[in-house]
């Protein structure tokens, strides 16, 4: 193997560390660019945890929605290289959007992307499977390096590999290692730090009048080599930074020379495959590990049981229910208070318009940010936990047939779950889903689930109409009014998967077929990464919006049409003075008049009409406006709202609300009124942060308007015929 | 390879969908191998199917997609 230089330009054998070093000093910022490839399940992430630690970075690849991660990596003291890891995959040959990012990478040699070498991790428990992709790379002409991963599985399966012979064959540096103790990373990192040159031999050659074709679009647009102008001929059409005219040419000479892609891949499979067997042959021993089966395959036995594995699963759910929402609880309540705490304390201190923004919508909005942190760092400890083990494929392979039938996947049903708790990091959650399909389906039915800030509004109204009477003498019939609720969400978001599934086209084909990994010991660090990693992306992506729209809340509930506010707060306070109310009752009172002249209040009384049909008035319109920011904030509002005009004795939001008289005198609140807006809050998209969410994770405004176009306009129509027919 | 028993075996002799026998083939599904039928989920599918005779590993898959193989 060539010592090297560490920057672009090819030195000879044997460059003394002293160049290397002047190399290095003189490009200062130039870094090598590593690209790492390997199957699915070859433990890519943990070599990839192992190389950056937390220097890692989630961006975009152009023009897709695939999520570019790279981090930089620290070879020796003098070296770092830039390490971009790349979509799982088990060929060049790409089958989804993700897998694109991968060729779209290798098939430009001009852009400023292209990887200096490739890293391909490969799983040595199975590797005849995992070096096809190997020989893929390799024939591309880049310099490759193998990294021999989990070598310890092998072992245990009693694959023996002889690495002298494995790298005199396949021509490239071997580097046995177990990624997931750390095993390997240093010599990796040594070889990483070198020039390498691409391998010489071919693994595949094409068939012989397939040349012709090929030579041309070589020399055509100047390809290094007679594989990547054959991936050319394969895959023109995909290729984003062809022009119209350059895909004309491959197309017309495919159709001249009669190139037939799928039957040129399936036989290039096959004969990589042979050729991969050859040198297995003379490298790997197998010693039979006697009809001892796998003790992955004998805990399947219970996992995957019928009934055994169902139970286990909703244990599990359970178990993963009562850390996002009771222990998260305590940690949610610190950084509410905390927050509030800040907040009094500069409203104590300071006084101004200013001040107000600051301490109302920017520390308000930036609390509502900071307060869904416990609930996603819990919910992700546990997925990831569920990922790295490998129990998640079980899941999958459990639920897949059910929910199938509603255009869902066996792995939306975790996403579908945690929505229950929060749609944030269920939404976030839906990542797991390869599928694009699938996936976007998923997130877009997952807030119909009814969220745990939807409980303060369900127990205020619930307790409004629902008499508090036993059933069947046990049961609490508020308890079953809740229960329906939830129900309602549920199979209103399976039925939308069911119409969605009908309505979605795609050209993308649905497979199933996976590797089923062997159930391992999770590593904390791979853990710790991805809580960080999904806290990270909430913070700072789906959080801007969120700031942004709180501030946009606050001064609509601030501000009002010129003059006003102010003259609403004179005439409170005056007519206070008359009724010789308390200092607090004055208060309250102004505080209710500010927001019903702001222009929220405004606005509220703008969408009067269009929710009048569903029972609701101009206050319920604030409060819909205002439950923007969170749905709990409705019942803070109503509280203020319906303070004009009440006695003070009215303490609590349902003393309140109970005690609002309509125009006749009776009651505002009837059952009618109450459930409409209940089924209105099952259903309606009354929340920011999960817009934001799907913002990030769908990558555009297409999804978070439809979904919440679509929830409303469900919400509306459902309330309206509730309200119609129980009036 | 849809109708294989639990626990039996067979010869992989081809594969019939075009455009998933290329994700097979990816898979390590080539004409030859042999394949073991190792579980059936509760509802009877997806399946898992243990592929190789060296060194191997487990496949799930749904029961259509097994239909496009067919053993010898």
């Amino acid at each position: 193997m060539a010592g090297g230089q560490l920057l672009s330009g090819r030195a000879g054998a044997g460059v003394s560390a002293v160049q290397l070093e002047n190399a290095a000093l003189r490009h200062p910022g130039a870094l090598t660019r590593i690209a790492l490839v390997g199957n699915p399940n070859s433990g890519k992430s943990s070599l990839f945890n192992q190389l950056t630690g937390l220097n890692q970075k989630v961006g975009n690849f152009p023009g897709v929605t695939v999520d570019r991660k790279t981090g930089i990596s620290q070879l020796t003291s003098q070296h770092r290289a830039e390490i971009i890891d790349l979509p799982g995959t088990y060929s060049l040959y790409p089958k989804s959007l993700d897998e694109k990012v991968i060729t779209d990478l290798f098939y430009d040699q001009t852009s400023p992307q292209y990887p200096d070498f490739v890293v391909v991790t490969v799983d040595a428990s199975n590797l005849r499977r995992n070096l096809l992709l190997f020989t893929q790379l390799a024939d591309m002409g880049l310099p490759t390096v193998l990294a021999l991963n989990m070598m310890d599985v092998a072992e245990q399966h009693g694959v023996k590999i002889d690495i002298p012979a494995l790298q005199q064959e396949l021509g490239v540096p071997v580097i046995p290692m177990n990624a997931r103790k750390g095993v390997g990373i240093a010599a990796l990192k040594i070889v990483m730090a070198q020039t390498l040159d691409a391998p010489t031999g071919q693994f595949y050659q094409p068939a012989e009048d397939l040349l012709p074709m090929i030579r041309q679009i070589r020399y055509y647009f100047n390809l290094h080599n007679d594989y990547l102008a054959l991936h050319y001929a394969h895959q023109y059409r995909h290729i984003s930074f062809l022009k119209p005219d350059e895909r004309t040419y491959i197309q017309e000479l495919t159709e001249q020379y009669g190139f037939k892609p799928t039957d040129q891949q399936a036989q290039e499979t096959i004969s990589r495959y042979q050729r991969i067997n050859e040198i297995l042959l003379n490298c790997v021993s197998v010693t039979r590990t006697e009809q001892n089966e796998p003790y992955s395959n004998r805990l399947d036995r219970v996992l995957t049981h019928k009934v055994w594995g169902y139970l286990i699963f909703f244990s599990v759910l359970f178990l993963m229910f009562q850390a996002v929402f009771a222990w998260a609880s305590y940690p949610m309540d610190l950084i509410d208070r905390g927050v509030a705490w800040i907040n009094g304390l500069i409203q104590t201190n300071f006084d101004g318009p200013l001040i107000n923004l600051l301490t109302e919508g920017v520390l308000a909005g930036l609390g509502g940010v900071l307060i869904f942190i416990p609930q996603i760092a819990l919910l992700f400890a546990f997925i990831a936990v569920l990922e790295e083990t490998g129990y998640m494929a079980r899941v999958t392979f459990m639920m897949d047939r059910i929910m199938r039938r509603f255009g869902l996947n066996g792995k939306s049903i975790v996403p579908l779950i945690s929505g229950v708790a929060c749609a944030v990091p269920a939404i976030m959650s839906a990542r797991t889903i390869e599928n694009r399909k699938d996936r976007l389906i998923t997130i877009f039915v997952t807030p119909l689930m009814s969220c745990s800030a939807r409980i303060p509004v369900y127990t205020v109204l619930i307790g409004l109409v629902v008499p508090d009477e036993a059933v069947l003498g046990i049961f609490n019939l508020r308890g079953f009014a809740l229960m329906g609720l939830y129900l309602l969400g549920f199979f209103a978001a399976i039925l939308s998967a069911w119409a969605m599934k009908l309505l979605l086209k795609t050209q993308e084909r649905s497979y199933f077929i996976m590797e089923f990994p062997v159930y391992r010991w999770p590593r904390w660090k791979n853990v710790g990464i991805t809580i960080v990693e999904k806290v990270k992306a909430f913070v700072f992506q789906a959080g801007k919006v969120i700031l942004a729209i709180s501030i946009l809340l606050w001064v609509l509930a601030t501000y009002g049409p010129p003059g006003r506010i102010e003259q609403a707060e004179t005439a409170a306070r005056t007519e206070a003075t008359r009724q010789r109310l308390t200092p607090e009752q004055t208060e309250a009172r102004v505080a209710s008049e500010r927001l019903e002249n702001s222009y929220a209040g405004v606005f509220g009384h703008v969408v009067e009409p269009v929710i009048r049909p569903l029972g609701f008035d101009w206050k319920i319109g604030i409060s819909l406006i205002t439950s923007f920011a969170a749905r709990e904030v409705f019942v803070g509002t109503m509280s203020t709202i319906y303070s004009v005009g009440q006695d003070a004795d009215q303490q609590t939001v349902q003393q309140k609300l109970a005690a609002e008289k309509d125009a006749n005198g009776q009651p505002f609140f009837t059952p009618a009124r109450a459930f409409s807006l209940l089924v209105f809050y099952v259903f309606a998209m009354q929340c920011m942060s999960t817009l934001a969410a799907t913002y990030r994770e769908t990558k555009g405004w297409k999804w978070p308007i439809l979904q919440m176009l679509y929830m409303t306009g469900l919400a509306y129509v459902s309330s309206l015929l509730v309200y119609q027919l129980l009036k | 390879m849809k109708d294989l028993q639990l626990g039996e075996s067979g010869t992989i002799c081809c594969l019939q969908d075009p455009e998933m026998a290329l994700k097979l083939l990816e898979m390590g599904c080539i004409p030859g191998t042999q394949v073991r039928l190792n579980s059936r989920a509760p509802l009877g599918c997806p399946i898992t199917v243990v592929v190789g005779d060296m060194a191997d590993y487990t496949l799930s898959l749904r029961v259509s997609e097994a239909a496009t193989i067919l053993l010898k």
